[in-house]
């Protein structure tokens, strides 16, 4: 049934359809509605036979979950922003411990100073956390992704962050068509714990690991990552099957001529100009290309669904050595760079493209349609930098501009 | 208490093995089935109170929940002493995530036990005093303020131990630590400073709070049983003395244990829902100095000019006995 819905609430209501035993949350902003939402729905029955548990801190929330999930129970918990910050420890945790649970990340940026409006600062905090990073394009996405994450966390044993961007897509109404209970139920697999606290097998969970230990144990970690793609992969052709419409997958691509979602559409070329983003700003990216397009000009568009694992293969292929790269990029690696732009590199090492970071929206800054498709243009003329600030204001402010020397002592 | 005290006045002591009871009598400590939920092989100092208290405590634990107990344990001594990888002791299905918050995964446990309909297995999560005093006092709080189902056990050595005998906020006034040296006018910790988890724990008028000792297994264990008894939100607060934190003698550690008690400078109590219920007496007095002296970290105060600080220390131990009716005159 497609129906008008607020993104929350397509991700509340396609979270509780996953029948979570455990839910567990602290309030932050934008991740306020869906948790409200699945509250609500604890209280009314709707989601039943979970235990909603609300808790004093971010911190508490992921341990909470550590604790469910290793007692056996689906969990689930959503943050954003400075509360995914606050829970850090316990997310760095519960990927070494192998426990799959499930977290929304309403995309906020970190402070000092404090936003809580939209980037993508937050989950890049947690990147290395050893959490798979799912990113949604849009509202129906977000909703589908969850079902995805839950069933690939689960078969690898290693937790998701399912990544929507805050207040742009948790606040936005938008047509959907939701994932009924009962396709849920034939989809994903009753939650089996790879490790579980089992009085009648017991087990100690969470043992010191010395030297002579520690880097096998990453070393594992890092093999079940390797697979990551795969599986994945795999659960988004399920999903495709089962549902009939795109989600998740390592990467999305689009279709050279109408700038539509389109697994099947053919690489770029090496006289392509492709811009490479994540989120909610593919949508932009469609409207905003759709003139150059039609003038002719090359221009391909290329979204990253999974960051962690990061699809560098499958990236490298899509980009087909595309002339020009542009990645837009919503989070700042202080003194170094856009944050997507430093992976979209590695998987490009080697090859010929020139690669511009364009770190636009930080904050929930708009990014607007006329000022990607002017950076694309730049580019095209041979005018674009390595790094650029889409959209600085830089009137009365003393901005040090790339290549600049002069210094006051 | 919920049972009565038979004092073995010929030995001194209440820590009987239970030779001249009856069998219903005895401890689960004097039985050779005993659980032995910390097994043997485990790296804790020589004479650790914390490794005995937690067998005794997670032993009687275990029986009243008829085998059917999981355990959160917070980072500290306790953790690593008994968890290298590949090694546990441990014979209870048990979990240790992070420093701070064991009361948080214990929630986790305890709410997914209840979501699959298994409130027969229960949870006790325990953590030292910087994980419960320090550290981990929200979780702990908020654990308390939704009254989860599980049994909280703070075991009390009053200092950062595991990393090298640091202050803690259970570090009591004048003690020397590595963080506060016994040096200057005001030697050791500051008086005035620390809190008393056991007060915060009843502030929260949680169903059941008590504190213990290792100095009386049986009063230890009636005090498990008690808490295992009831459901929600629970609080153990057993001091544990330290012979590495503490500079005593390994030999000392249950004498140590007994002197804070019958000195009045440790209160063995009982509290539910905010009122106290029950109040160990001393038995015995002793003075501050035979629960001080024996400790290095107080050796200052047995140098010319310590004096002051030990008149401070009975004025401590006479507000507890007041407060608490430790000597039992009032009426």
């Amino acid at each position: 049934m497609r129906e008008v819905l607020e993104g929350s609430q397509a991700v509340a209501r396609t979270v509780a359809r996953c029948r979570p035993g455990v839910v567990c949350a602290y309030p932050i902003s934008p991740q306020t509605h869906i948790v409200e939402a699945l509250a609500g729905m604890a209280r009314t029955g709707e989601l039943a036979d979970c235990e909603y548990v609300n808790v004093e801190s971010e911190f508490s929330a992921m341990s909470v979950a550590i604790g469910a999930c290793a007692a056996g129970s689906r969990a689930y918990t959503a943050t954003a922003s400075q509360g995914l910050l606050y829970m850090a420890e316990a997310v760095y945790n519960a990927a070494g411990m192998g426990l799959p649970i499930v977290m929304t990340v309403a995309n906020r940026a970190v402070g000092a100073p404090i936003n809580i409006w939209n980037d993508h600062s937050d989950a890049m905090a947690m990147r290395d956390a050893g959490w798979l990073q799912l990113f949604a394009a849009d509202n129906q996405e977000a909703a589908d992704l969850h079902v995805i994450a839950f069933a690939a966390a689960e078969e690898l044993g290693i937790p998701a962050m399912v990544c929507m961007d805050g207040f742009v897509l948790t606040h936005a109404s938008d047509v959907v068509e939701l994932a009924t209970a009962d396709q849920i139920d034939a989809f994903l697999p009753p939650y089996h714990p790879q490790q579980v606290l089992d009085i009648d097998r017991p087990t100690t969970i969470g043992t010191m690991a010395g030297p002579e230990s520690f880097t096998e144990t990453r070393y594992l970690q890092h093999l079940r990552f390797l697979d990551a793609a795969d599986v994945i992969a795999a659960w988004s052709d399920r999903f495709r099957a089962a549902f009939g419409r795109e989600a998740g997958g390592l990467i999305a691509r689009y279709s050279p001529d109408t700038l539509d979602r389109d697994a099947q559409a053919p690489p770029a070329s090496s006289t392509d100009l492709t811009v490479v983003a994540m989120g909610s700003v593919l949508g932009t990216l469609q409207a905003a290309l759709a003139p150059l397009r039609a003038e002719g000009v090359p221009v391909r568009l290329v979204g990253v669904t999974s960051f962690r694992p990061f699809p560098e293969a499958a990236l490298r292929e899509a980009l087909g050595g595309s002339r020009h790269v542009i990645v837009v990029d919503r989070a700042l690696e202080l003194g170094a760079g856009g944050a997507l732009t430093g992976s979209v590199g590695r998987a490009l090492a080697g090859t010929r493209s020139r690669i511009h970071s364009v770190v636009a929206g930080l904050g929930g800054r708009p990014i607007l349609e006329s000022s990607l498709e002017g950076a694309v243009r730049r580019a095209l003329a041979g005018e674009l930098g390595a790094l650029e600030f889409l959209d600085l204001k830089t009137g009365g402010v003393p901005v040090p501009v790339e290549g600049a020397s002069e210094v006051t002592r | 208490m919920t049972t009565v005290h038979i004092p073995f006045l010929q030995t001194g002591t209440l820590a009987v093995g239970g030779r001249l009871l009856t069998e219903e009598e005895r401890s689960v400590q004097s039985h050779a089935d005993r659980p032995s939920s910390l097994t043997k092989g485990h790296r804790a100092c020589q004479g650790c109170a914390e490794a005995l208290a937690a067998r005794w405590v997670m032993d009687t634990a275990v029986e009243a929940a008829g085998g059917k107990l999981i355990v959160a344990n917070a980072t500290g001594c306790l953790e690593v002493f008994s968890t290298l990888y590949p090694e546990s002791a441990w014979k209870p299905p048990w979990i240790h995530s992070l420093f701070a918050n064991a009361a948080a995964v214990a929630t986790g446990i305890a709410a997914s036990l209840h979501a699959q309909g298994r409130d027969d297995v229960r949870v006790l999560a325990q953590g030292g005093d910087g994980g419960t005093v320090d550290i981990g006092l929200a979780a702990v709080s908020g654990m308390f303020e939704r009254n989860d189902d599980v049994l909280y056990v703070c075991y009390d050595n009053q200092g950062y131990m595991n990393t090298g005998v640091q202050r803690s906020s259970a570090t009591p006034a004048t003690a020397r630590t590595a963080t506060t040296p016994a040096v200057g006018r005001h030697p050791g910790q500051a008086f005035g400073q620390g809190k008393s988890m056991v007060k915060i724990a009843m502030a929260h008028e949680i169903p059941y709070v008590a504190s213990a000792t290792p100095a009386d297994l049986r009063d230890l264990e009636a005090k498990v049983r008690t808490a295992m008894s009831i459901r929600g939100a629970r609080y153990l607060h057993v001091l544990v003395p330290c012979p590495l934190g503490w500079g005593s003698a390994s030999s000392a550690s249950i004498a140590l244990a007994r002197a804070a008690v019958q000195s009045g400078i440790f209160p063995v109590i009982e509290a539910r829902a905010g009122e106290l219920t029950d109040v160990q007496r001393i038995r015995e007095r002793v003075d501050v100095s035979a629960y001080l002296e024996p400790q290095a970290r107080f050796a200052h105060l047995f140098t010319p000019g310590g004096e002051d600080a030990l008149d401070r220390w009975r004025a401590l131990a006479e507000a507890n006995i007041r407060r608490y009716d430790l000597l039992g005159g009032a009426s």
